[in-house]
């Protein structure tokens, strides 16, 4: 079966359901796969914890949420420790450095770097670290191409922020592709 | 040429399926978990030169739609459970004094403000018994993007059709999940008129059941004056206590959707025909149902899925036929057995049913009806 599980999780107002929709939109539209993205948050505007899972497939999809996750961001250490419980046998867990000092231990691959400082500094701006995040689950995960992903990214974000937000997809991919060999 | 495809949202969906069908008119207040309908409106309806009115509150919202409605618009408004509930006094209006309109009720947790962010299907009820008195019941129970795109069309068509409220009733996982929409080319999906009346203003009445059970509404403003109110009343319109009228009345407005059940009922039937075990779902539940049903086809139980896109009228006798059957049901649902209670009104003791009942703002999983799939083998 074909079906791939990805989860975003973190802080509310990290900007990581965003991150979510662009991935699915990325396998739907561009990359011609099937693609269903749903959230769950709670009531606060800001904080709090925020998810955001992406299932992604060559055949229609039906249960729309997450049963065995195959990659997991988590850019909290909470969301860390809540979600890596049920991260398959040989997945991927992508952690901001930075925030998750813990690493949850299980038979995952764990890439680590510090993805807020990354977009803080190297991108310019904090607000773009959910798609340098994006960038690096892209390359981590392969289920869809730089190509595709980069065009769901600018085809979702205000055209006063496209360079912005491109270098801060590149910078993520190509951190991922380093931290991960 | 290819069609137009997004990257949508459900209720996203649901406000383009409404401009579809020719919808001019958005009243509403804005809640969790279905406020983007109102923000699609807001920025839609001015372009084709329609209303959006955002008002003081839900009833005021209900009444705003059903004034337009009068005035000749296509209308709709949408909610969710605590806005639902201030609405029900104007909806038991919508539905005496016959006019067409569609609610779009984003199912969250319940009862009262509950749970704003968390899904469930705890208001289905409250779409038949929520307005009091008899009356009418229309409700649709979308499963994905696309269909609550579909439904919210199918659902104007029916309140025209049958001159009477509809709802929509998402739950808050189809209403915010997204997945790929084809749009409609315009003329591909029929949108159905409102019958208006072919006598002159001064013969008109609003009642008048000679052109049937579904009589022509006249728009305010064309001409046509006549009198609309919540009483009993008489072809007129005009208020009456009269009883072989007011018997007349009630029964025609119910018979309305009575008697075009076979119409307005629509369901899929997955891995039926050999089915032992039915598993009876609607919404997003549908979903965890059919990859249960699936896994356990793969362990070599015959499961099968009824699921349900018309709650309301509700399919009696299609579950009648199997409990001929069935050696048990399975009802998973986001209450604690709203379905299930009508699966065994209709069952009436032939096979066992099983709920699934969540209230904890998380999706029923499908190992849980997997599980129970196994209970009942």
């Amino acid at each position: 079966m074909s079906r791939y599980e990805l989860r975003f999780s973190g802080d509310g107002g990290q900007g990581l359901i965003t991150a979510g929709i662009i991935m699915a939109k990325a396998a739907s539209i561009y990359e011609g796969k099937q693609a269903v993205q749903s959230q769950s948050y709670g009531p606060e505007a800001r904080g709090g914890a925020s998810k955001s899972e992406v299932i992604i497939s060559d055949d229609p999809i039906d249960y729309p949420k997450v049963t065995q996750c195959d990659a997991l961001l988590a850019m909290t250490q909470e969301a860390a420790n809540k979600y890596s419980h049920d991260l398959k046998e040989g997945g991927v867990l992508l952690i901001d450095s930075d925030l998750v000092k813990n690493v949850p231990p299980g038979n995952f691959k764990t890439i680590a770097f510090p993805i807020i400082n990354t977009a803080k500094n190297d991108v310019g701006r904090e607000i773009v670290a959910n798609i340098v995040a994006l960038g690096a689950m892209v390359a981590l995960t392969g289920q869809v191409t730089r190509e595709n992903a980069e065009k769901a990214v600018l085809s979702s974000v205000p055209e006063a922020f496209l360079e912005l937000n491109k270098k801060a997809f590149s910078m993520g991919f190509d951190k991922a592709v380093a931290a991960s060999a | 040429m290819s069609k137009k495809v997004a990257f949508l949202q459900g209720n996203e969906a649901a406000s383009h399926g409404a401009l579809y069908a020719g919808c001019n008119f958005f009243a509403g207040y804005p809640i969790t978990p279905s406020t983007e309908v109102a923000e699609v409106m807001s920025a839609e309806l001015p372009k084709i030169g329609g209303k959006f009115i955002q008002m003081e509150d839900e009833i005021g919202a209900m009444a705003a739609i059903l004034g337009a409605a009068l005035a000749g618009s296509k209308v709709l408004t949408s909610t969710s459970g605590p806005g639902l509930s201030l609405k029900q006094e104007l909806i038991g209006y919508g539905c005496i004094a016959e006019i067409p309109c569609v609610i779009y009720n984003v199912m969250r947790g319940g009862p009262s403000t509950g749970m704003p962010t968390g899904p469930s299907q705890s208001d289905v009820m409250a779409a038949k018994w929520g307005t009091h008195g008899d009356h009418p019941a229309i409700c649709l129970t979308p499963a994905s993007v696309q269909e609550t795109y579909e439904e919210v069309i199918r659902a104007f068509n029916l309140s025209e059709k049958y001159r009477t409220p509809v709802m929509v009733m998402p739950d808050e996982i189809v209403a915010h999940m997204r997945e790929r929409i084809v749009f409609p080319e315009k003329g591909e999906i029929e949108v159905v008129p409102r019958k208006t009346p072919t006598v002159p203003p001064e013969q008109y009445k609003p009642y008048d059941t000679s052109f049937g059970d579904v009589p022509p509404l006249a728009a305010y403003g064309t001409g046509y004056k006549f009198h609309v109110t919540g009483l009993n009343k008489m072809p007129d319109g005009f208020p009456t206590t009269k009883a072989e009228v007011v018997q007349a009345e009630e029964e025609r407005q119910v018979r309305k959707v009575d008697a075009n059940v076979d119409d307005i009922v629509t369901f899929e039937e997955y891995l039926l025909d050999d089915a032992e075990i039915v598993v009876v779902a609607y919404g997003s539940t549908s979903r965890s149902a059919r990859y249960a049903v699936n896994a356990a086809r793969e362990q070599g139980i015959k499961a099968g899925m009824f699921r349900i896109k018309t709650f309301w009228p509700f399919p009696d006798k299609q579950i009648k036929a199997l409990a001929q059957k069935a050696k048990g049901f399975i009802v998973p649902e986001m209450n604690l057995g709203m379905c299930a209670n009508e699966i065994e009104r209709n069952v009436q003791g032939k096979a066992p049913v099983l709920g699934i009942f969540r209230v904890d703002g998380e999706p029923i999983n499908p190992d849980q009806i997997v599980e129970k799939i196994k209970e009942v083998k």
